[in-house]
């Protein structure tokens, strides 16, 4: 019953709004869902850090001081530490970000291009075309993601550019087939049918129509994807595969740090608990979103 | 006598059953089997009959939403079954479609305005301004306002979306309107609310309808002319009168007698047919009708009845009133 009043109280500011487009619908109860705020919060803050961490980091990444600096504990000086070469972590933990956020978000945003290309013709034609790219789709999908990003990185060379290319590639039938089932439920719609009854092009149909109603669930998987993207891009980097020396890429951080872990744990610690937070983030947002576009979730 | 504005000549669909893992063919459903019927200019034909026996799909390919297997579409003396789907889609802008379900049929994340200047924009009629005075115009004449234009479907009620529909059907100022089933999704009391709105509608802008409907009720209400299908096929068509009054085909007689009488003294005689429509992927022979039919003769399970005038503007497909084969 406590939860009956602050539902009317929605109903009744959702009248007066006159204007009330579905994305202001589903703004409005991302709003209202703390976590999700918690976690968007979170990727903001890393945002931030990945666009002016160079004008905030107090050292420079590659700046060594090996004689008198290697291995310290955190300090006043050197907030989390240095690392076997003398380099400030906390430093290089800020440059990290955009490294990792890029990479995340650069290869969900090509995996989501390609992918929903594939998924609308699939969809949207079926017969024979569906068919082809459905089961390459299947083949993709068939082998681990790390295993054939792996495979992807080792054809192309080991650079952090190859490690989001095969990022991308591994990401495409997971879209392709949201996008290719979205669009199959919604080509039946009764307003498809209106749209080629006024007389429109298959091509208009497809982006102002379709896509825009497949949308949602793209949103919310791509959210949800970054993070996994950003944990492996940092398995690539930490198998070698990904970022090279000396890019200060959370991943290859924790690699390098492996050696010393014993005696200067803070070389882990901390790029581990930035990679942890990151995707932390992600995900709360992407269950956020999820809650509030997912029209099966609200009732 | 005005001139038939549509004219449709043997049309058929017939959608293959596919089974096995080859996707061998293993059959056909007749969803629509050999309909011929015309429609005058202004006047409003009505199709009625069951779900599933192909009022719909006759419908959907007038306009070829559905290609037809077989058959001619003449319209206003162009044959529309053999012109390029580029063509087709020029065309459309003279045919328009009113939906069922108001509440699929608009998308959900288009406002009102949107919605209603695509076919404008569509069949490049206008420019921005005076396609957004005929949005507003349009809205009032299926009296709406013209503020509801900013607003999203979901915020309308049914009857409301319903005339969005149909000023959207309005918008290129067509000449045939194919309303399926326009009223069946919406509570009685909007239904005569929506059907007046399309019968002045018809008066105002000279409009000609075809009413796909299973309301027997409301078509009698709306339509000139009514014809009755069964299992794809035509079983009646006659003037509203005519088939009221006096209907011939003994479906058509057990249709209206299942039709309730607002009076509590009126004796039904109600006609109770037997068993179900069998399946249309494996049709009787001969006369479709005839595994539920009072008056089954013997012609019935072989030969298929022909649709015959049998009265002036009557037409019926049955034996009983083909003197050739009762003798």
């Amino acid at each position: 019953m406590t939860q009956m009043v602050p539902n009317s109280t929605n109903e009744i500011m959702a009248k007066k709004d006159t204007s009330t487009g579905p994305w202001r619908d589903a703004w409005r109860s991302f709003s209202k869902n703390k976590v999700a705020l918690v976690g968007a919060g979170i990727v903001l803050f890393f945002i931030l850090l990945a666009i002016f961490g160079p004008f905030l980091a107090p050292q420079g990444i590659n700046e060594q001081a090996i004689k008198d600096h290697r291995l310290l504990p955190p300090s006043s000086q050197f907030w989390f530490g240095t690392d076997d070469l003398g380099r400030d972590i906390f430093s290089r933990v800020i440059h990290g970000a955009r490294i990792s956020l890029g990479v995340g978000f650069f290869s969900v945003v090509g995996s989501v291009v390609v992918g929903s290309i594939l998924g609308i013709v699939a969809g949207y034609y079926g017969k024979w075309i569906d068919t082809i790219i459905s089961r390459i789709f299947d083949i993709m999908l068939a082998f681990p993601s790390i295993l054939l990003a792996i495979a992807v990185v080792s054809v192309l060379g080991p650079s952090l550019r190859n490690a989001l290319i095969a990022i991308a590639i591994i990401n495409i039938p997971n879209f392709g087939r949201l996008i290719r089932s979205k669009v199959l439920s919604i080509k039946e719609e009764e307003y498809i049918t209106s749209a080629k009854a006024i007389g429109m092009k298959d091509l208009r149909i497809l982006f102002s129509h379709i896509l825009p109603n497949s949308l949602a669930p793209v949103i919310v998987a791509g959210t949800l994807a970054i993070a996994s993207a950003i944990i492996e891009a940092a398995a690539l980097g930490f198998l070698g595969l990904g970022a090279q020396a000396p890019a200060p890429e959370w991943g290859k951080m924790l690699a390098d740090a492996r050696v010393v872990l014993r005696n200067a744990p803070w070389t882990m610690v901390f790029p581990g608990i930035a990679i942890m937070l990151t995707v932390l983030g992600f995900n709360l947002m992407g269950d956020g979103l999820r809650d509030a576009l997912d029209p099966r979730m609200k009732n | 006598m005005t001139k038939p504005l549509l004219q449709v000549e043997g049309l058929k669909k017939y959608f293959p059953i596919r089974s096995g893992v080859l996707a061998k063919q293993s059959g056909y459903v007749k969803a629509v089997d050999n309909v011929s019927f015309h429609v005058n200019e202004g006047e409003t034909l009505g199709i009625v009959g069951e779900s599933g026996c192909g009022k719909s799909t006759t419908g959907r390919m007038l306009m070829r939403l559905l290609e037809p297997t077989e058959g001619k579409v003449t319209f206003d003396g162009k044959e529309l079954t053999s012109i390029s789907s580029t063509e087709m889609r020029k065309a459309r802008r003279e045919i328009q479609m009113v939906f069922q379900d108001p509440y699929a049929s608009l998308n959900p994340r288009h406002t009102v305005e949107k919605i209603l200047m695509e076919p404008l924009i569509v069949h490049n009629i206008g420019n921005a301004k005076s396609r957004k005075k005929k949005v507003h115009e349009f809205l009032e004449i299926v009296g709406l306002s013209s503020y509801h234009a900013k607003r999203y479907p979901h915020q309308f009620s049914g009857g409301q979306r319903q005339r969005i529909g149909i000023a959207r059907a309005l918008m290129t100022n067509p000449k045939l309107i194919i309303a399926d089933e326009p009223v069946s999704a919406l509570d009685v009391s909007i239904q005569a609310q929506v059907l007046n709105l399309m019968q002045d509608l018809q008066k105002e802008l000279k409009l000609t309808y075809i009413f796909i409907a299973h309301d027997l009720g409301v078509v009698r209400h709306i339509s000139d002319r009514v014809g009755v299908m069964y299992l794809g096929r035509m079983a009646e068509l006659a003037t509203s009168e005519s088939l009221y009054e006096e209907p011939l085909h003994p479906y058509t007689k057990a249709l209206l007698s299942a039709v309730p009488v607002p009076d509590p003294e009126h004796k039904r005689e109600q006609i109770i047919l037997e068993g179900d429509i069998p399946s249309p992927s494996n049709p009787p022979s001969g006369c479709t009708f005839h595994t539920r039919c009072p008056f089954k003769m013997e012609a019935c399970t072989s030969i298929v009845p022909k649709l015959e005038e049998v009265k002036p503007g009557h037409f019926v497909a049955c034996h009983l009133y083909n003197e050739q084969v009762q003798h």
